[in-house]
């Protein structure tokens, strides 16, 4: 019922005009361009309407009408869109998005875009691609470094953030003993919106160079940067050096728990920094790199979400809307873009303007420009379920109602299902 | 006065066959069809369509996600009924239900008592009449963040526990195991109660003040008139709307999507969650649609329970 009404609803946005607004496939027709996405509303008002008034200004014949919704409910708008045939011309996607939309083959295929445009593709900073063809392009990164209350960690004898997995380990039971008002870190467990999984768990491995996949499959077992990562939250979370009611909590009551002065540390999007200056005015933080295991010495992994962009293969103007693509991801717009979201560039020769921003931009610019992104959930199939399965089993092991090894066990099983 | 009953009459009787409208028509023949045509189209585009999708969805193998949908027959409900998650998500479904319907109804009566009660002033009646229906003003999403915030370890519920001794430690209510699903019942038993209320209120004021009398003078106290006269006047209404509150809450979605996700580990999944899971993060619309069609049977028993109910009481 979900999905045929979810389909109806598509169908019924598709003949209020909401989609498919384009009038003429001929280069020298007026086209007018329809982009979904979930940007606008995280941006400063009418910032992006602006970008996409410029591209008209550039490119007369093409309008973009953008189509703006909650990050929440575009995703379930986005795959019955899909469903319906009734996607918008340029689509706004997810990582955790891009893979079944690839399966119901709803997407156009960026790689046949980029060749008919002579674009060359060598100043993108990453792809999503599927048997050899990409079908997303990251346009703006969002970075997770670890926030550190300066005050809450002083008060606890802490001199500097901390490094490696065993000094965040030591610093965080610290301040859960030494302050009764706050706990050393905050970790939401809650399924609603499970990417707790990808933020404050798999996120250690990462940072520290592991991986949970091999050759493209779930490698959960037998990996000691996943286990070791497990087991570190779990001790975290028994220890009572966490908020509690980590499995109830969000992702935004990070943010909101680290403004209040409730938790000394967090690793969070630095896309919030602005949330918290103004939430704390006074509130002394820092931002540096996420802990990695101890005795690693390689490039440091550092956790990133996108904004990623594709185009409707059911557009019949896909040369128009790769044209628009092409426009933001150009070093100039790039930069503008990255710039008004708070995020990283997807265009390597692109650099966000620190002029008169927050500090801590600059040095978590500075620790990305160090760090190897990633999320290795990007693309993946079903990327949320994949998580919630993962935390259902985590919070029975927090639980004690199985082991860690028996915990990724019976997440591996699951995942290769999906797989 | 020309336009007197009996010439009216007379008038009509003495028309001519012919000149009366023609109601075999092939016009007369379509007239009501045309007049129902609007409803029909709304229904069948609203309801059966969408009703008519989902049942042919659960026949296939993974239908949106998969370009070319193989038909399996009946697979997909094998699979839901031997998922043991379905069985947990029905059982916490049952919980809940039952046991916000009950108590819906319980706090529902004994709230329209109180405003019913001469007893309590009109002024203070009114204040408490605005006080107790603010539950049901409320969105769901609104209510999932108040009571987040109240049910918070450092929230006023836990703050009141402990400082009455109650408690030695603040509970984490929706983030245990034990009580997460305790909790998002009192949530919605707390946001559902005024519905009942209000009804039973406008059903208590419509019983003849007589029949207290009458049982006042024969000796009846105000428990058995309770008994005898307020249950008799109140159980179609009460009848009518546990049918009701069974199907709203059975479909509940957004309270416990909001507050628990379904979690902690599996301990607030409802059916609602589960078939939203299957279709929003597993993709799995097939699944979905069946275990929605699952979800609909259910309901169809109570509303056919609920049509038979209104009809015996409109005769």
């Amino acid at each position: 019922m979900l999905a045929a009404a979810a389909t109806v609803s598509a169908a019924a946005l598709a003949l209020t005009g909401c989609s498919g607004g384009s009038t003429n496939s001929d280069a020298d027709q007026k086209v007018t361009l329809t982009f979904s996405q979930w940007w606008a509303p995280e941006m400063p008002s009418g910032a992006l309407q602006k970008i996409a008034d410029d591209f008209h200004k550039a490119h007369p014949n093409i309008t973009v009408k953008l189509i703006s919704a909650p990050f929440a409910s575009l995703q379930t708008q986005t795959i019955s869109q899909a469903a319906s045939g009734t996607l918008p011309d340029v689509v706004g996607l997810d990582g955790s998005w891009v893979n079944p939309l690839y399966k119901q083959g709803a997407l156009y295929n960026l790689s046949d875009a980029m060749k008919a445009a002579k674009y060359d593709d060598s100043d993108l900073a990453s792809q999503v691609a599927f048997k050899g063809s990409t079908y997303m392009i990251p346009v703006v990164n969002f970075v997770y470094p670890l926030f550190t209350n300066d005050a809450i960690l002083a008060k606890a004898g802490i001199a500097a953030p901390p490094k490696t997995w065993s000094e965040f380990t030591d610093d965080a039971k610290k301040i859960s003993q030494s302050n009764a008002d706050a706990k050393g870190w905050v970790v939401p467990l809650g399924t609603t919106n499970p990417n707790g999984v990808q933020n404050d768990i798999l996120s250690w491995a990462w940072a520290s160079g592991g991986s949970m996949l091999a050759n493209g499959q779930p490698k959960l077992t037998n990996n000691p940067d996943v286990t070791g990562a497990v087991n570190m939250v779990k001790d975290l979370v028994n220890s009572n050096a966490v908020l509690p009611g980590a499995n109830s909590l969000q992702e935004t009551d990070k943010v909101t728990n680290f403004v209040n002065g409730r938790v000394g540390m967090m690793i969070d999007s630095l896309a919030h920094v602005t949330t918290i200056t103004k939430g704390a005015p006074d509130l002394k933080f820092s931002v540096s790199a996420q802990p990695v295991k101890d005795g690693y010495t390689g490039t440091k992994g550092m956790l990133t979400a996108s904004w990623g962009i594709g185009i409707s293969a059911k557009t019949q103007h896909a040369a128009q809307a790769w044209q628009f693509i092409q426009y933001l991801m150009s070093k100039d717009t790039n930069s503008k873009l990255s710039t008004l979201a708070n995020g990283f560039p997807g265009n390597k020769t692109s650099k966000p303007d620190f002029t008169g921003a927050d500090a801590h931009f600059q040095s978590a610019f500075d620790i990305y420009q160090k760090s190897k992104p990633v999320n290795e959930f990007t693309g993946l199939p079903a990327a949320d379920q994949l998580m919630t399965s993962f935390l259902t089993e985590f919070q029975k092991s927090v639980a004690g109602q199985e082991s860690t090894a028996t915990m990724l066990q019976n997440v591996q099983g699951q995942w290769k299902k999906q797989f | 006065m020309s336009t007197s009953p009996s010439h009216t009459v007379m008038t009509t009787m003495s028309a001519p066959a012919g000149q009366r409208r023609p109601r075999f028509g092939s016009r007369g023949r379509l007239e009501p069809y045309l007049l129902i045509a609007p409803t029909v189209l709304l229904v069948a585009g609203l309801m059966v369509v969408p009703v008519v999708i989902v049942i042919v969805y659960s026949l296939f193998n993974n239908v949106v996600t998969n370009q070319n949908p193989q038909f399996v027959g009946l697979t997909n409900y094998f699979t839901i009924l031997s998922d043991s998650s379905f069985w947990n998500a029905a059982g916490n479904t049952a919980v809940f239900t039952v046991a916000s319907v009950v108590i819906h109804m319980v706090i529902g009566v004994a709230f329209a008592l109180m405003l019913n009660s001469k007893l309590v002033h009109t002024l203070p009646r009114s204040i408490f009449r605005a006080v107790y229906v603010l539950p049901w003003i409320f969105t769901a999403s609104v209510v999932a963040v108040l009571w987040r915030l109240l049910l918070d370890p450092s929230g006023v519920v836990n703050f009141l526990l402990e400082s009455l001794g109650v408690l030695h430690h603040a509970v984490p209510w929706l983030g245990t195991p034990a009580t997460a699903l305790l909790a998002v019942t009192l949530i919605n038993i707390w946001s559902g109660y005024p519905f009942f209320m209000i009804s039973l209120l406008a059903g208590l004021q419509g019983v003849p003040a007589d029949l207290y009398e009458a049982a006042r003078v024969d000796g009846a106290g105000l428990a058995r008139q309770f008994v005898s006269v307020t249950l008799p006047a109140l159980r179609p209404i009460l009848f009518s709307m546990a049918l009701l509150d069974l199907l709203w809450t059975t479909q509940q979605f957004t309270l416990i999507w909001a507050t628990t996700g379904g979690g902690p580990i599996d301990h607030t999944e409802v059916l609602s969650t589960y078939t939203y899971k299957l279709a929003f993060n597993g993709y799995q619309f097939s699944l979905a649609s069946t275990s929605a069609v699952l979800i609909l049977l259910a309901s169809l028993i109570v509303a056919i329970f609920y049509v038979r109910q209104q009809r015996k009481e409109s005769q």
